[in-house]
């Protein structure tokens, strides 16, 4: 199977990845091989399987109810690109025009 | 100590012989950092198995680990320094991953193991290759260039923890983290001609491991012994209160698995991983692992795992959707590289598209295919359940036998450049390893020869979940009984 350009467009912009040109041609073709190849996995019958997420038998892990130190906020924000007064600064997400 | 040949001499130590020498006096703390640190710049400039040396602070703490003995300090690492992946995040000492998005990112809070590494006394020599974010085989997808193979610079290492791999095969340290989340110690391990040990899921705590695969990564020590992957272990393993995926059980005294005898033991070949596609020398090599086996009083069980085949499609859909998850987190705002989109999006877009490599960006977009609407069903979850077959595999299999044992690779040391443009094929390298991190099992891989180019062949042993004392001493009287860690490469 092969993935179209179109295709490899529309993943990229959910997984929020900038493509050239050349990658989303590269890919159509990479992608499609491994897929086919991971196909594989379709013509089994799991009907009834059910699924592994995780291979530990625990469940509902709970930390014990005690305060315990955690990183300054100079510290939470020392790799931050661009801060202010200890707060991570971003491009605004919302516009102003009031629309 | 002082003499040329005699510093160089140290390098030939492993963790146990470093830590019995010191205890005796033969050498000081100040004298063994010195001497690694000197050969790290020896020889590094022809493998560049690190990313960065941290001599300073290292002879500072080596020094200090010398007074601490001196005051009666008897920590089981105290002086001993060792190498450390830079998937691992350490304390004031840049972690990148191997990638340029966190190119200069330095960590406020460190890993659980290196932390436990460091409260056994241990010194941090610097941080090693890695393909970039633990993905791929061969070391070649890191953002600062490969490491090369002590054994023959023309070869890869293996990957991820190439790196690691490398170091301690050139004796730049006794010994080194590395993380496996489909083969990424046991492959380099076997790629270098040296011990690799993958605990069993839950085992080491992630905290402060940079998350790749999150219900697959496990950290293990890359070593030249099995005693020292032992050792290392049982500082590294246990319960965090940090990481809700360790089990809350005690970690055994590891090295006191190592006997040498095992007699009686039952050892499980599965058919399905002595197929066509194994280099033949490989193969040849393992069968005589097996009739060394047999002669050490082990039992040689044939056994079955059907779905043996669906390990690698399984594992690259299970794998790469946690990592569109786990990836999502670099959008140049609380760290990293970032752009200057104008808009929030742009600024993702931008900040992802420029700081990721094209391994990266592949698995993250084969992940977010994977996982996206209309494809969850027939990719993901449909993995997810093959992933339980292959789990009942095991468990079938474990009822019959002890330890499993395979080739670790089909193939030794692939070279330079063989493989880079051709995604699928390097997958298929991961074909005997991958299935243990599905599984939650512990392997270990250990050298069993050398093929016509004298590249180290390596031989996998597969355990049950927490049984490492099984994989560590069946792997621990094969090495004693061969004479494989001998060599050393000629670099």
């Amino acid at each position: 199977m092969n993935l179209t350009k179109d295709e490899v467009a529309h993943v990229a912009e959910l997984a929020k990845l900038q493509l050239t040109d050349t990658e989303l041609e590269e890919f159509a073709g990479q992608l499609g091989q491994i897929l086919t190849y991971a196909q594989q996995v379709q013509s089994v019958d799991t009907s009834a399987v059910p699924p592994t997420p995780q291979v530990l038998p625990l469940t509902n892990v709970l930390a014990t109810d005690e305060a315990r130190g955690s990183l300054s906020n100079e510290q939470a924000v020392v790799n931050a690109p661009d801060s202010d007064d200890g707060y991570f600064r971003v491009v605004a997400v919302f516009d102003d025009s009031g629309a | 100590m002082t003499g040329r040949n005699e510093t160089e001499q140290l390098t030939t130590l492993g963790v146990v012989d470093c830590r019995d020498g010191l205890a005796g006096g033969r050498f000081s703390s100040v004298d063994l950092t010195q001497a690694f640190l000197q050969r790290i710049d020896k020889v590094d400039g022809r493998i560049h198995a690190f990313l960065r040396t941290t001599p300073a602070q290292a002879l500072e703490a080596a020094a200090e680990a010398d007074r601490a003995r001196a005051e009666g300090d008897l920590r089981p690492l105290l002086g001993i320094p060792l190498a450390i992946k830079d998937v691992l995040m350490t304390t004031g000492i840049e972690t990148t991953a191997g990638s340029r998005i966190l190119e200069g990112f330095v960590p406020p809070y460190c890993a659980t193991a290196v932390e436990k590494l460091n409260s056994a006394g241990a010194i941090i020599l610097g941080k090693t290759n890695t393909d970039e974010f633990a993905m791929g085989s061969s070391t070649e997808n890191s953002a600062y260039g490969p490491t090369l193979n002590p054994w023959n610079l023309d070869r890869v290492p293996g990957g991820s923890s190439g790196g690691s791999a490398a170091a301690v095969a050139a004796h730049e340290a006794p010994a080194a983290l590395g993380t496996d989340t489909g083969g990424s110690v046991r492959q380099p391990a076997a790629f270098c001609g040296i011990v690799g040990l993958k605990p069993s899921y839950g085992r080491v705590s992630r905290y402060g491991l940079i998350a790749y695969g999150s219900s697959l990564d496990q950290v293990g020590p890359i070593t030249r012994s099995v005693a020292d992957a032992a050792l290392l272990l049982e500082v590294i393993a246990g319960a965090d209160a940090r990481d809700s995926t360790t089990m809350p059980v005690e970690a055994p005294a590891f090295s006191s698995a190592l006997t040498g005898d095992i007699a009686g033991l039952r050892v499980g070949i599965p058919q399905e991983y002595f197929v066509a596609g194994i280099q033949p020398e490989v193969e040849k090599a393992v069968r005589s692992a097996i009739e060394q086996f047999a002669s050490l009083g082990a039992e040689i069980v044939p056994i079955s795992l059907p779905n043996a085949e669906l390990a690698l499609p399984v594992y690259y859909l299970v794998v790469t959707a946690e990592a569109s998850a786990n990836l999502a987190r670099y959008d140049g705002i609380r760290f990293g590289l970032s752009a200057d989109g104008e808009t929030v999006f742009d600024h993702f877009r931008q900040t992802r598209g420029a700081g990721f490599g094209p391994e990266v960006k592949r698995r993250i977009m084969l992940g977010t295919y994977a996982l996206s609407a209309g494809y969850y069903d027939a990719y993901y979850l449909k993995a997810q359940q093959v992933r339980t077959m292959i789990r009942q595999d095991f468990d079938r299999a474990f009822s019959q036998v002890d330890v499993i044992l395979s080739p670790t690779s089909p193939t030794t040391a692939f070279r330079i450049g063989e493989k880079v443009d051709d995604p699928l094929a390097m997958i298929l390298t991961d074909i005997f390893t991958t299935s243990a991190n599905l599984a939650g099992l512990c392997g270990i891989s250990v050298p069993c020869g050398f093929d016509g180019d004298d590249l180290p062949i390596g031989l996998q042993l597969l355990g049950p979940p927490f049984g490492e004392e099984k994989i560590l001493a069946a792997a621990y009287a094969y090495e004693q009984s061969t004479e494989w860690r001998l060599r050393r490469p000629k670099l």
